[in-house]
């Protein structure tokens, strides 16, 4: 956590002092020892790679989080539905599981479900048809959409063999609409995770503007953004979020309202990364090379964006990457209370929203599943952001 | 010390004043000002006001003054005790807020007490037995525990209550017990229903806490003074309960300034999940219904109560730190 004074004592003993070398100065640094030569002339970046590279975890995490990512870009490919039709005759189906051997070859399917009405309560109620199986293909052909809002095509990764026919699969059931929560799930991870990056991208600037004037000045600035910083972070943000986000107006097109969620997530998260950035600072300032680089005449902008920012920028990223989760998360809250992004925008929050009470979850417990993407995705963020954290800074 | 508090208490109003010109925006954020939305109501209700009427309100909030001087007057208002009244429930806003702030208060500060009981042993246990099975199960689960949105949790213990012992968990109180004055029956009816949104509502922390003092003990205990205390032939119970506890245990002190806010703040969430009667889901209610006087009353309870929180943490950490304490004077 916090490095004390015993940091020091864990460097290897051929290190006599803290190495705190960028890229440039690394070049010309003679290696102090003979043995560990490649150790010693690796730039900053390369140790940080060999470090993250122990960490297990945070490297599978890592391939996780690059196929929701590759999910995220193309949703429509893996769909198997458009996610906004609604059918009125196929409502609260069960989750259909995906077979994908049949009599021992490669050939994915799903049983078919039958439905019948409850004569008491009037009910569908939906029963599998372990006789009738509906074939499967890869590759099929299914309705039309965009990727990336360039590319029109029909293909997606799987798809019932005959849809003519109207042949439909409901990998993880559908919703009060008849709406196809697997292909809901698959759009919602474009919202939810493009929401977290933005988010934290805006984070990222204002706290490197605000927590880098804060740290390189000091003094009266100092001082005013740091009672700034405190005051927003003893504010509890979720009312406040509900709020700001409460007062957006009704009228607004679903890109506006993803833009202004995104900045409003964004007005409180920044605080975080400007205490980062300025305790880096504040490191940094007396560090013999930038006092170095101030003796020969380097400009202050020379000096923070050549010289100091990159030395610290492997802790921004740790920094940021553990900051996108919560933005999720607090994305996923915002919509589940029915205040954040609305109908037809799809979020992991906008799908949880239809398991608010404790009728629909009884009735359709699949509806709770868009919370299992949530939590692997939180999951795989917070262990490769602790993996990226242990190794930005491999002097240690 | 005495001077160290003096000089929080008097950031007090100054934090008063931005939070008040906050919930004030709050409440002036939807089209239209509140008369109209009043009107309106009335009309949808089938009653209406006449002209004479509607321009005492108006002038009674100052509707046609400047916004500066509307702001005067609404914060006249408050110090007064006048929150205004709810549109929605036509009822004054400090007797909806007042009913329901205990049970508020209740359920953040038994979700605190159970974050630290539960947090500090797995802590200390975790860093004394580092790499032991239960470090890495307390690991494992310290991940979820962040990673699990607590409205998840809520629904999912909800679904299990329902689903295999029949029982509903959301409400306070027993049906018997919901309207009755206070007896001693009422309140033990309460814990036996508040112990469970509080842990929901404190897993998160709770995971979050374990991991920070699991982290500051193992930097306490690879110290020279341990050693030497070992060495010396100290049990090793009270070696590590004496001295590095105490010091691990201090910079979570500091923590307490952003943890109660949080906790007031999620327990929005969890409450309009468990149907709980706090202030809560009574600010969703509002701000759905455009009930903004309400709203902005609601708000401004929660920054005040996560003022408190960060004015109790500076004051702890004043008390149990003389390093802090000496930097002041």
């Amino acid at each position: 956590m916090v490095l004390g004074p015993d940091a020091a004592t864990r460097i290897s003993p051929a290190h006599e002092a803290p190495l705190k070398i960028d890229d440039q100065a690394s070049e010309i640094m003679i290696a102090p020892s003979e043995g560990a030569e490649a150790f010693y002339v690796a730039p900053n970046w390369k140790l940080v790679w060999w470090r993250f590279k122990k960490h297990r975890l945070a490297l599978v995490s890592s391939v996780i989080l690059m196929f929701i990512a590759i999910v995220a870009l193309a949703p429509g490919f893996f769909s198997t539905q458009d996610p906004n039709a609604t059918n009125a005759k196929e409502l609260f189906i069960p989750i259909q599981t995906l077979h994908f051997f049949d009599e021992g070859r490669l050939r994915p399917f799903v049983y078919a479900v039958v439905g019948q009405r409850n004569p008491k309560t009037l009910r569908m109620e939906w029963q599998i048809d372990q006789s009738k199986k509906i074939p499967l293909r890869f590759f099929a052909r299914g309705y039309e959409y965009k990727i990336l809002g360039l590319i029109t095509t029909r293909i997606h990764l799987l798809g019932p063999a005959s849809p003519e026919e109207g042949e439909r699969i409901h990998l993880l059931g559908t919703d009060r609409l008849g709406r196809d929560q697997w292909s809901r799930l698959m759009h919602g991870s474009q919202v939810s995770l493009s929401i977290g990056l933005l988010a934290v991208f805006l984070s990222i600037i204002l706290g490197i503007l605000l927590g880098g004037i804060s740290g390189y000045f000091g003094g009266t600035v100092d001082l005013i953004i740091q009672r700034l910083i405190e005051i927003l972070q003893s504010l509890p943000p979720i009312p406040i979020w509900m709020a700001l986000t409460a007062a957006l107006p009704r009228d607004w097109s679903v890109e506006r309202v993803y833009f202004a969620i995104t900045v409003i997530l964004s007005l409180i998260g920044w605080t975080t990364l400007a205490r980062e950035v300025r305790g880096r600072f504040l490191a940094l300032r007396e560090e013999d090379f930038v006092v170095a680089a101030r003796l020969s005449g380097c400009s202050q902008g020379r000096i923070i964006f050549r010289h100091m920012l990159p030395t610290f920028a492997s802790h921004i990223i740790a920094a940021s990457t553990l900051a996108i989760p919560v933005m999720i998360i607090n994305e996923t809250f915002l919509s589940f209370l029915g205040l954040g992004l609305r109908p037809p925008a799809i979020s992991w929050g906008v799908l949880l929203q239809e398991a608010q009470n404790l009728q629909s979850i009884v009735l359709a417990p699949w509806l709770l599943l868009p919370g299992l993407a949530v939590i692997i995705t939180v999951l795989a963020l917070n262990l490769l952001g602790d993996g990226l954290r242990d190794a930005a800074d491999p002097y240690h | 010390m005495t001077q160290y508090i003096i000089k929080r208490l008097l950031l007090l109003p100054l934090l008063l004043f931005i939070f008040s010109i906050f919930a004030f925006f709050v409440i002036q954020a939807p089209p239209g000002d509140f008369v109209t939305s009043y009107i309106a109501e009335l009309a949808a209700s089938g009653s209406s006001m006449d002209q004479a009427q509607i321009d005492a309100l108006r002038a009674m909030y100052g509707l046609d003054r400047p916004m500066y001087i509307q702001y005067l007057k609404w914060v006249g208002r408050i110090i007064r005790g006048d929150l205004g009244v709810s549109l929605d429930w036509q009822r004054p806003n400090l007797e909806l807020i007042s009913e329901r702030l205990m049970l508020t208060v209740a359920l953040g500060l038994l979700t605190f007490c159970f974050t630290w009981a539960v947090a500090i042993p797995i802590g200390i246990y975790s860093a004394t037995h580092q790499y032991s099975f239960f470090d890495y199960f307390f690991t494992v689960f310290n991940y979820f525990g962040v990673a699990t949105p607590t409205f998840m949790t809520a629904l999912v213990l909800m679904w299990l209550a329902f689903q295999y012992f029949g029982v509903s968990v959301t409400g306070l109180f027993s049906p018997q017990y919901v309207d009755a004055p206070w007896t001693w029956g009422r309140v033990v009816d309460l814990l036996r229903h508040l112990w469970l949104p509080a842990v929901i509502l404190g897993l998160d922390g709770t995971a979050r806490l374990a991991r920070i003092m699991r982290a500051n003990l193992l930097d306490e205990l690879n110290k020279p003074y341990v050693e030497m205390a070992r060495a010396k032939g100290m049990s090793e119970w009270k070696l590590v309960l004496k001295y590095p506890v105490r010091l691990a245990i201090n910079p979570l002190i500091s923590t307490i300034g952003w943890y109660l806010p949080l906790i007031f703040s999620g327990s929005v969430i969890v409450a309009t999940v468990l149907n709980l009667p706090t202030i809560g889901p009574m600010l969703l209610r509002a701000l759905t219904n455009q009930d903004m006087f309400l709203a902005g009353a609601i708000v401004l309870i929660y920054c005040g109560l996560a003022v408190i929180g960060t004015l109790i943490s500076d004051i702890l950490l004043a008390w149990l730190d003389p390093r802090i304490r000496m930097e002041e004077s």
